[in-house]
């Protein structure tokens, strides 16, 4: 790693404080910069609202040329297809609870194990601490025949363990804590509750979760997502009988029910959560992808 | 551990953490939880605590990654050298090198091989530029930039599964919305399922489709850290805003744009679900003549379709060493532009 991915956050929103101030850079947008970017959100955007047109369709509209542009009539009868016929009522359900278990023991685990290699000082840290950078980037494939076999030797199979124990901590979130809270937490702050007599356990309590709750929110979002999105190990582990919602999309894409529309009612519901959770927290959410790049 | 080895761990310890404040005078004042006593139950166990909580914090996500992260990676290095079948999980026996012999004189192997490295190339150029021209525009003082960079990123809310599904039936030979726009540019339609290179861009495109704000964010955070100064010499000199953007902020994003197509070259080793689902019902295949079968894909099909998880495994340790690969060639990347520099 480089020293800009590096460069500590404090150091880096310093920086663009001054910057912001008197530069020539930070120049107010002129209206072709609206204009491209008016044409980039339509890229992104159009998909996905394409989606909900196509989920108000029939399927025999959808073979038609040309293709709809306008929202139809049947947007709640696909709906409810897709709730009952794929699944997605228990796929909803089932990712709900992988993807909350996931975020839970993801930020808990990666929160303590962050502040003890930001702040704390024992045997073969830094080891420890390149061990978890450099395997960040193994890819799931390294890892699905094993746990198949594994979790077919414990009778597991279809239950939602099976997706969540693989998924309870990850290196990156370890990473991101640790760099968050090297800047964030005051070393007296916490020598200060030692003298003070108080446990480690204590502090981590009174004083480091206090320090990271900004961090651990992001990293709770960042984590959803990931985890509901999650689909390489969750279709070689569930069947359509107990599916994620990325289990029973990807049935839907492999004939499940012919239907287009229902199809596209499918994908529209199984983003929808996601959607909502953008519109709630996009702002945290950008401020984390960006912090994460700041800091590698 | 000898109590005279922790008595001298401690101070020392604790002096490097109380930097700036004054542990013995703070202490003296307070008179409680430090050593004053050395041999009070309460003491020993303040050492004690001091000592193992590190550990304690770190245990549960080494223990976690370690059994459902490192360990299995090395039982698939184990398991790629014997003949393990799907159909008869416990007869596994020695196979030796044979998955990989037999992986090395298959023409689907290669071609996987081959299909991951274009689609790989035709989906990280344009969406890796693509985000640095999207970043440079983000990084105008802009009305509701907040609102822009969320929109810009909504692709990555979406689930592959999702997009791909979408995707697939915009790409529709018939009556497919992508072959309809064409249509007024007077393009005869394209067979998108079918053909090689048209295959190939449109499951790439699902990947840009989703990754370009995300990468654009990343290059925005960058450009934000370029310190002001640098621009405003360069202006000084007579830079107008290309030479600016060629001479100032390409350079001082060169790091953080090596970083990017890492993780970019990874995510496209590893693609696997755009492929799967873009196939539809003999999604694993990648095609009727394999034409988008990646090697993700081709690992999912020798292993869970055909039911050979040997050969499987083989192929998963073959994704890790061409990782191995490429960043001991980003390494000397790094070290060459270093030392230019």
């Amino acid at each position: 790693m480089t020293t800009t991915e590096l460069t500590l956050p404090r150091e880096a929103g310093r920086r663009r404080g001054r910057g912001r101030m008197g530069a020539g850079k930070q120049l107010h947008a002129g209206p072709l910069t609206y204009v491209v970017l008016t044409v980039f959100a339509l890229v992104s955007l159009a998909p996905l609202v394409w989606t909900a047109v196509a989920a108000s369709r029939t399927d025999r509209r959808l073979a038609q040329t040309p293709p709809p542009l306008w929202f139809g009539g049947n947007l709640f009868k696909n709906l409810q297809a897709a709730w009952d016929q794929a699944g997605l009522g228990t796929a909803m359900l089932n990712s709900v609870i992988v993807a909350g278990t996931i975020t839970v023991s993801t930020v808990l685990f990666s929160t303590l194990a962050g502040f003890a290699f930001a702040k704390l000082r024992f045997r073969f840290s830094g080891v420890l601490l390149l061990l978890t950078i450099g395997t960040m980037m193994i890819p799931p494939q390294l890892a699905v025949v094993p746990l198949y076999l594994w979790m077919s030797d414990l009778g597991w199979s279809n239950q939602l363990q099976t997706v969540i124990l693989p998924s309870l901590v990850t290196a990156f979130g370890t990473f991101f804590m640790r760099q968050y809270l090297v800047q964030a937490l005051p070393t007296e702050l916490i020598e200060a509750a030692r003298v003070d007599g108080a446990s480690s356990l204590r502090i981590v309590w009174h004083v480091v979760f206090p320090a990271a709750r900004p961090a651990m929110a992001v990293l709770g979002l960042l984590t959803f997502v990931f985890a509901w999105n999650d689909f390489l190990w969750p279709i070689i582990a569930l069947t359509q009988q107990n599916p994620t919602v990325q289990v029973a999309l990807n049935s839907l894409g492999t004939g499940y029910v012919p239907d287009q529309a229902v199809i596209m009612a499918g994908a529209l519901l199984g983003t929808l959560p996601l959607l909502v959770a953008f519109l709630l927290f996009g702002k945290q959410i950008v401020g984390g992808i960006m912090q994460g790049a700041i800091k590698g | 551990m000898s109590s005279s080895k922790q008595a001298l761990a401690h101070p020392a310890s604790s002096a490097e953490a109380a930097s700036g404040t004054s542990p013995g005078a703070a202490r003296g004042a307070r008179g409680r939880g430090a050593p004053a006593a050395p041999d009070s139950w309460r003491s020993r166990l303040y050492r004690w605590d001091m000592k193992a909580s590190p550990y304690a914090f770190v245990a549960p996500f080494f223990i976690l990654f370690g059994a459902f992260s490192l360990v299995p990676l090395l039982y698939t290095a184990w398991y790629s050298l014997h003949d393990v079948q799907l159909s008869a999980l416990d007869h596994q026996t020695w196979a030796g090198l044979d998955n990989y012999k037999n992986l090395l004189s298959s023409d689907f192997f290669w071609n996987a091989l081959k299909n991951t490295l274009s689609i790989g190339v035709i989906s990280t150029v344009p969406q890796l530029l693509a985000a640095l021209a999207l970043a440079h525009l983000l990084n105008y003082k802009l009305r509701g930039s907040t609102m822009w960079r969320v929109v810009m990123l909504t692709p990555y809310a979406t689930s592959v599964a999702a997009a791909t599904l979408v995707f697939t039936l915009l790409y529709s030979w018939d009556g497919g919305m992508v072959n309809w726009v064409l249509h007024f540019f007077g393009v005869d339609p394209v067979n998108w399922r079918e053909s090689d290179w048209g295959s190939q861009f449109a499951v790439s495109s699902i990947v840009i489709w989703r990754w370009t704000g995300y990468n654009a964010l990343i290059y925005l955070a960058a450009m934000q850290a370029i310190p002001a100064d640098l621009y405003e010499s360069a202006a000084i000199d007579g830079a107008n805003r290309w030479q600016q953007f060629r001479h100032v902020t390409i350079p001082q994003l060169r790091p953080t744009i090596l970083f990017t197509v890492v993780v970019s070259t990874i995510g496209a080793t590893q693609l696997f679900g755009e492929p799967l689902l873009f196939g539809g019902v003999s999604g694993s295949k990648g095609g009727s003549e394999h034409q988008y079968q990646t090697l993700g894909l081709y690992m999912y099909d020798q292993g869970w379709i055909i039911g050979n998880l040997g050969k499987a495994s083989a192929i998963a340790w073959s994704m890790f060493l061409i990782l191995l690969i490429i960043a001991a060639v980003n390494l000397l990347l790094t070290r060459r532009l270093r030392k230019s520099q």
